[in-house]
C-alpha cells in the first residue's frame, strides 16, 4: 500500500486547485533551477537509477530512452514529444494529469528536454480530449507568465512547449504515426529504424514519451532515483496510475505501487468485486490491446510488467478492465476486434486486410454461427497479422483474440453447439423490406 | 563495404544498401508490390519479410538497411534467410491477406499474364480460401480518359501515389478513408492532369488501374515487341512497340538511364490509335482541284513532268518533324542532284544554323547530366509540355537537394518551384547584365545549366537571343572542363538529325519561310511537314503518312512510313543517335519514305546510289560518320561552339517568349488523328478555361 507522502499525483482527484500557485503549494516547480544545474548527464542518471519504465504501455526504461539522444547536437535541433493521445480503451490517467496536475507535466518537459538538450517540446493531445487541451493550455499560459517556461525564463534554458490537438485517431498514438500527424501529415507510422531518436519530427533527433513518464520525472529528481526505486518491486519500480474500470463496486484511477496484487487494488481502492470475489470471470489488465487473463491467475497476480508478461498477458496502460460472470468475453472480444479495424491506418496488409477477417470471424462465433474448426484458423490468422505488420497495432489486434482463444474456447465451442442443435433460419428478405 | 550471409552466402555489399538489394546481390529473389526502384519505400506490402538472424520478428527487407543489421554474438556478420519456413509463412499470410478480398476475376483482367500478383500466388498461393466472409467492393473511379480502374483489385501498394507525387510532381491521386476502407482515388473523381499519368497503369502490380484505350484488347503473349525509339519530341525516348499481326496495339517505355529512365509520356504511349486514323495508303494526285487516288506511276511521272520544266532554282524541299535520318539524307542527295539549293528542316523558323557548330543546336550537357547541374536557367521553353521526360530529370535533381531554376517565357507549372523572371529578351538581358537577383546565383553555381528553348529561337530575332543566352552561358562559366551548361531544347524529333546532314538552304538557297512563300517556287517537295502553311502557286509534292495539313496542300501525295513502320535513324535533342525499328507494315500502297525517294530518283534521272537501306546508311555513314554511333553521343568542342555563338551578337527585340507547344497532345500529324489523344487536349482545354474563370 503506498503510503500518502509518496504519491507523486496529490492532486489526481481535482479536490485542489490546478492553477500554477496550489501546484507549487503542491511541491511543482520546486527547486527546478537546483536540478538543471546538476547537469545532463546527472538528470539521466538518476532517471535510470529510478528504473521507471515507460508509462505507455510497452515499459521500456525511460532513462535508456533519454540517453539515445545524440549528446551533442549535429546542427539540428532536438526534440520533446509528449504523447499525450491517450487512445488505449480502458485507459484515463492522462487526462487525469492533464486536467488536474498539469504543471507537473510541463516542469517534467522542461526537464527532459534539458536532459536531452532540446528546446522545445510538443505536446500532442488526443482530438477528443477538449477539456484537458484547455486545461493544459492555461497551465502552459500560466507558466509562461511566470517565465518559468520561454524564450528567456527564470532557470535560463530557453525552452518552448507547444500544445498541439490531434483528430481523434487510435493509430496517432504510435509514436513515429503522431510525429506523422504532428508534422501535418496522414498520421500513418514510418518504418523503423531510423528511429525517432535519430530521425524524428521534421527529421530531427526526437524523443516521444508519455505523459505520466515525463509527469513523474520531476519529483523523482527532486526525492532521487533511489526513493523511487525503493517503491514497488525488483525490475518493476515506483508508482503508476492505474485505471480500474469494469464490474468493480467503485471503479477508480488511483495511483498505487507497482506490484501491488490485483485483489488488494480492487479491495482497497475500489470497493471490491461486485458479487463477491467468486464472480470474477476475468481481466484485461493493461488496455484492450493486451491478452485477457482470467480469474484464478490473475486474482493474486502482483500487478507489474514483469509478472503480467509471464501470465502472457502485459501491463500495458495499467487500465485495468475487470469482468464478472455476466461478461459475454465473446462478444466483448468482438467488439474490441471492430475497434481495431475501425483504427486500422490500411497501410500495411497484415493489419488492413487481417483486422475486418477477425472482426467478422467473431462477430460469428459471438452468435455462434461458426465451426468450430474455425477457432484453429482465427488463431493462425491473428499469428500471421502478429509481428508482420509496420507497428505494433496488429500485434495490439491479435493478441486480446489470442488471450480468448487460450482461455474461453470451451465458451466459443459450446456456443456453436448450441447455435448448430437450435439452427436459426436466415431471414428471408422479403420484396417489401 | 559490410559482409552479410544471404541463405549462406556471403556477399560484400556496401553499408547502405537494404536487405533486398543485398539479397538479390546473393541471387535470392525477393517477391516485392510495394517496392519499386525509382520510388520511395513505402514498405506497407510486408510480401518482401525475410527473417533476419537475431531480430525478433521478419523484417521488411526493402526498408532494411544492411548497416541497421547488427553482427552475431561472436561477431560473424549478420545473417539473412529468405528461404526459411519462417519467411515462407510471413510470406504466405501475406499474401493469403493480399487474396482475401482481391476479386476472382483473372479471366477477364487486363493484367492478366503480366500480374505480379498471379505470378507471387504462384509460389506462395494456396489452392483455397479459407475466407468465408463477403468480399469488399469498392467502386469504380473516373480518373481521366487513359487510365481505367477496376477498385476491387486494388492491393493499396500506393505506387500509383507515390509515382505522381514524386516523380510526376502532381497531387492527382491520393489515398482517403483508412483500414480496410482506404481507397485510391483523384478525391473529386476528377481526369488526372499528369502528362505522365499512363506510367501508374504500368506501376499497377495488379489490374486495378490499366490502360484504358487498350483494355479488353490485348493479352501479353500474343504480342510481337519491338524495340524502338519515340519521335512525339525531341528527347526520344526508349520504347516498345507491341504489335499482333500487323496492327500496333501499344507503346510501352523501355529502360533507358540516359534518357527516360523507365517512364515514358502519355503522348507517346497513347498515340498508338493515331497510327490507324487517317492514314494515306496510296498515292493521290490533284486534278481539277480535287485529290484523286492515283498509282504510283502515275505519281511519279506527274511529278517528273514538273521537275524537267521547273527551273532548279525555283525547286525546293522542306522536311517536317517526324522524319528520319534516311529519308532526309536521300531527299538532300535527291535535291543536290537536281541542283536545287532551296532546302530547310526549320519548320518553326528557327535561328540555328549548322555552320555554328554542332554544340550549338544540342542539348550539351545530357538528360542524364541534368542530375549534375546545380542552377538551371531555362530560356523561352516550357520542359513541362515540350519534353516531358527532361522535366522529369529536372524535377529528380530537384529533389535530390536544393536547385535553382529560373525561368524566362510564359509562365507555368514546371511541377517543381521555381523562380520566374519575367517573359522576354529583356529579362535575359537584365541577368546577363546582372541586374537581376538570380544572376547571383548562377554565377555562384559551380554547375549552371542555361536551356534556351525554341520559343526563343523560332522568331525573327532568335539569332540574337540565342547569341545573348551564349554569352550568358559564357560569362557564368557554364562551359568549363568537365561541364557543358549549354543547351538547345528541341521539340522535333527530325531536327538535329536533318541539322547534322545541313539540310539548310545552300549558297543562295531560300529559308522556309522563303519557299512557302506564294509563287516562290516551282516545285515544292514536302517531307512531311505539317505544321506550316505553304502559298499559292508552287506544285507540292506532299510525303507522309496522314491527311493532315501538308496532305491538304498537296498535289501529288506519296504515302510514306510512320516510325513504326520502317528503320530509321533519329537523334534526339542531346545529339544522341538512336535507332527505332520496324515493328508493322506501312498501310495499303504506302513505303518506306527512302525508298520512295530512291524511286522517284530514278524516274526523274537522277538516280540515288544505293538500292537498300543498308547500301544507303553506308554511304551516310561515309559522308556523317557519326551516324554510325548508336546510342552515343558525339563528342564536340562545346566551349568554341558557344564562344561563336556569343560572338553573333545582335539586338533582341521585346517580344516575350512563347512555347511552340501550344497543345501538348496535338503536336504532330500521328497525335492529331489519334482520339485518345483528342479526348485528352479537350480536356486540358477544359481545366485551363476552368482555371481562368
Amino acid at each position: 500500500m503506498l503510503s500518502d507522502q509518496d504519491r507523486i499525483f496529490t492532486n489526481l482527484y481535482g479536490f485542489h486547485s490546478a492553477g500554477l500557485d496550489a501546484a507549487r503549494k503542491r511541491g511543482a516547480w520546486d527547486g527546478t533551477q537546483f536540478l538543471l544545474q546538476q547537469g545532463r548527464d546527472w538528470i539521466i542518471e538518476e532517471m535510470k537509477k529510478s528504473g521507471l519504465r515507460g508509462r505507455g504501455g510497452a515499459g521500456f526504461p525511460t532513462g535508456l530512452k533519454w540517453s539515445f539522444m545524440p549528446k551533442q547536437s549535429d546542427g539540428r535541433p532536438h526534440y520533446l514529444v509528449v504523447n499525450a493521445d491517450e487512445s488505449e480503451p480502458g485507459t484515463c490517467k492522462d487526462r487525469e494529469i492533464m486536467r488536474h496536475d498539469p504543471h507537473l507535466l510541463i516542469e517534467g518537459c522542461m526537464l527532459a528536454c534539458f536532459a536531452m538538450g532540446a528546446h522545445a517540446a510538443y505536446i500532442y493531445i488526443r482530438g477528443e480530449y477538449i477539456a484537458e487541451r484547455i486545461a493544459l493550455q492555461r497551465a502552459v499560459d500560466e507558466a509562461y507568465d511566470a517565465r518559468l517556461v520561454g524564450k528567456s525564463n527564470v532557470h535560463d534554458y530557453p525552452f518552448d512547449i507547444y500544445v498541439h490537438h490531434g483528430a481523434g485517431a487510435y493509430i496517432c498514438g504510435e509514436e513515429t504515426a503522431l510525429l506523422e500527424s504532428l508534422e501535418g501529415k496522414k498520421g500513418m507510422p514510418r518504418l523503423k529504424p531510423p528511429f525517432p531518436a535519430n530521425m524524428g519530427l521534421y527529421g530531427c533527433p526526437t524523443t516521444v514519451n508519455n505523459v505520466e513518464s515525463i509527469a513523474v520525472a520531476g519529483t523523482i529528481l527532486r526525492r532521487g532515483g533511489a526513493w523511487f526505486a525503493g517503491l514497488g518491486t525488483k525490475g518493476n519500480t515506483g508508482t503508476k496510475l492505474f485505471c480500474v474500470s469494469g464490474h468493480v463496486n467503485k471503479p477508480c484511477n488511483v495511483e498505487e505501487e507497482l506490484g501491488v496484487t490485483f485483489r488488494e487494488l480492487i479491495d482497497r481502492h475500489c470497493g471490491g468485486m461486485r458479487g463477491g470475489w467468486d464472480n470474477l470471470l476475468c481481466s484485461i489488465p493493461g488496455g484492450s490491446s493486451v491478452p485477457l487473463v482470467p480469474a484464478e491467475q490473475i486474482i493474486d497476480a502482483p500487478m507489474d510488467f514483469d509478472t503480467l508478461k509471464n501470465l502472457k498477458s502485459g501491463l500495458g496502460t495499467a487500465a485495468v478492465m475487470v469482468f464478472d460472470k455476466s461478461t459475454d468475453m465473446v462478444a466483448a472480444i468482438a467488439r474490441i476486434a471492430y475497434f481495431y479495424k475501425h483504427e486500422s491506418c490500411g497501410q500495411c496488409t497484415p493489419c488492413r486486410e487481417g483486422t475486418g477477417w477477425m472482426w467478422r470471424v467473431m462477430l460469428r462465433m459471438a452468435e455462434g454461427r461458426a465451426q468450430k474448426r474455425e477457432i484453429d484458423m482465427l488463431l493462425d490468422v491473428t499469428k500471421q497479422i502478429e509481428g508482420h505488420t509496420i507497428c505494433a497495432l496488429g500485434d495490439a489486434a491479435a493478441w486480446p483474440i489470442q488471450g480468448l482463444i487460450r482461455h474461453f474456447r470451451p465458451e466459443i465451442e459450446k456456443r456453436i453447439d448450441r447455435y448448430s442443435a437450435n439452427p436459426h433460419p436466415e431471414p428471408v428478405p422479403m420484396a417489401a423490406e | 563495404m559490410t559482409k552479410i550471409v544471404v541463405d549462406g552466402t556471403e556477399v560484400d555489399v556496401p553499408p547502405d544498401y537494404t536487405l533486398l538489394q543485398a539479397c538479390e546481390i546473393a541471387g535470392a529473389e525477393i517477391p516485392r508490390f510495394c517496392f519499386h526502384e525509382r520510388l520511395s519505400i513505402a514498405g506497407n506490402c510486408r510480401m518482401c519479410l525475410v527473417e533476419l538472424k537475431g531480430a525478433p520478428k521478419p523484417v521488411a527487407s526493402c526498408a532494411w538497411a544492411v548497416r541497421d543489421c547488427r553482427p552475431g554474438p561472436n561477431g560473424e556478420p549478420p545473417a539473412v534467410s529468405t528461404k526459411s519456413a519462417l519467411t515462407k509463412k510471413a510470406r504466405e499470410g501475406v499474401m493469403e491477406f493480399l487474396l482475401i478480398n482481391h476479386p476472382l476475376d483473372c479471366p477477364i483482367c487486363d493484367q492478366g499474364g503480366h500480374c505480379d500478383l498471379q505470378d507471387q500466388a504462384m509460389a506462395y498461393g494456396v489452392d483455397s480460401t479459407r475466407y468465408g466472409e463477403n468480399k469488399r467492393a469498392v467502386e469504380e473511379k473516373y480518373i481521366g480518359p487513359l487510365v481505367r480502374t477496376a477498385m476491387n483489385r486494388c492491393i493499396h501498394c500506393t505506387r500509383c501515389v507515390r509515382f505522381l507525387a514524386e516523380v510526376a510532381g502532381v497531387p492527382d491521386l491520393g489515398a482517403i478513408g483508412r483500414g480496410e476502407d482506404m481507397e485510391i482515388t483523384s478525391y473529386l473523381e476528377q481526369a488526372m492532369a499528369s502528362e505522365l499519368q499512363g506510367n501508374v497503369a504500368d506501376l499497377c502490380p495488379v489490374g486495378a488501374l490499366v490502360h484504358k484505350p487498350q483494355s479488353y484488347n490485348v493479352r501479353p503473349w500474343e504480342l510481337n515487341k519491338t524495340e524502338s525509339v519515340d519521335v512525339m519530341d525531341a528527347v526520344g525516348s526508349a520504347i516498345r512497340v507491341d504489335t499482333r499481326g500487323r496492327e500496333v496495339m501499344q507503346v510501352e517505355p523501355r529502360i533507358n538511364e540516359a534518357i527516360n529512365e523507365e517512364w515514358i509520356s502519355d503522348k507517346t504511349r497513347h498515340v498508338v490509335d493515331g497510327l490507324r486514323l487517317q492514314r494515306l495508303d496510296r498515292p493521290y494526285l490533284r486534278e481539277n482541284g480535287r485529290l484523286r487516288p492515283a498509282s504510283w506511276a502515275e505519281a511519279f511521272s506527274a511529278i517528273a513532268a514538273k521537275l524537267k520544266a521547273a527551273d532548279p532554282k525555283r525547286v525546293g524541299a522542306i522536311v517536317g518533324d517526324l522524319a528520319g535520318v534516311e529519308e532526309t539524307y536521300a531527299l538532300k542527295r535527291l535535291m543536290t542532284a537536281i541542283g536545287s539549293p532551296n532546302l530547310d528542316c526549320r519548320q518553326d523558323g528557327a535561328a540555328i544554323d549548322p555552320a555554328w557548330g554542332r554544340a550549338a543546336y544540342t542539348f550539351n550537357p545530357t538528360i542524364a547530366g541534368i542530375e549534375q547541374a546545380d542552377a538551371i536557367l531555362i530560356v523561352g521553353a516550357n520542359p513541362r509540355t515540350e519534353a516531358s521526360l527532361l522535366n522529369v530529370r529536372i524535377r529528380k535533381r530537384w529533389r535530390q537537394a536544393p536547385l535553382a531554376v529560373g525561368l524566362i517565357g510564359e509562365a507555368t507549372d514546371l511541377t517543381y518551384p521555381h523562380t520566374y523572371l519575367g517573359a522576354g529578351p529583356e529579362t535575359l538581358a537584365e541577368v546577363a547584365g546582372g541586374k537581376h537577383s538570380f544572376a547571383e546565383a548562377l554565377s555562384k553555381a559551380e554547375r549552371p545549366l542555361v536551356i534556351v528553348g525554341q520559343g526563343a529561337l523560332a522568331r525573327p530575332d532568335g539569332a540574337a537571343i540565342l547569341a545573348a543566352a551564349a554569352a550568358l552561358a559564357r560569362d557564368i562559366g557554364a562551359v568549363s572542363e568537365g561541364w557543358n551548361g549549354f543547351g538547345v531544347l528541341h521539340t522535333a524529333a527530325a531536327r538535329v538529325g536533318a541539322l547534322d546532314l545541313g539540310f539548310v538552304p545552300g549558297e543562295g538557297g531560300l529559308d522556309f519561310a522563303a519557299m512557302t512563300q506564294a509563287g516562290a517556287l516551282d516545285v515544292l517537295y514536302n517531307l512531311g511537314a505539317d505544321e506550316v502553311e505553304i502559298g499559292a502557286g508552287a506544285f507540292v509534292i506532299y510525303q507522309g503518312t496522314h491527311g493532315d495539313k501538308g496532305a491538304h496542300r498537296a498535289d501529288v501525295i506519296l504515302p510514306g512510313a510512320a516510325y513504326t513502320e520502317k528503320s530509321a535513324t533519329y537523334v534526339n535533342t542531346e545529339g544522341r543517335v538512336q535507332l527505332a525499328n520496324r515493328a508493322a507494315f506501312p498501310p495499303g500502297d504506302a513505303r518506306e519514305d527512302w525508298a520512295i525517294l530512291r524511286a522517284l530518283s530514278d524516274v526523274v534521272a537522277k538516280r540515288l546510289p544505293f538500292d537498300s537501306l543498308t547500301a544507303l546508311r553506308k554511304a551516310l555513314y561515309a559522308d556523317h560518320p557519326h551516324f554510325a554511333g548508336i546510342e552515343q553521343v558525339a563528342g564536340q568542342d562545346v566551349a568554341a561552339a558557344v564562344a561563336a555563338l556569343a560572338g553573333l551578337g545582335g539586338q533582341p527585340g521585346s517580344e516575350p517568349f512563347r512555347s511552340p507547344v501550344l497543345d501538348y497532345y496535338l503536336t504532330n500529324p500521328i497525335a492529331r488523328a489519334s482520339r485518345v489523344l483528342a479526348e485528352c487536349s479537350g480536356l486540358a482545354r477544359e481545366r485551363v478555361l476552368q482555371a481562368a474563370e
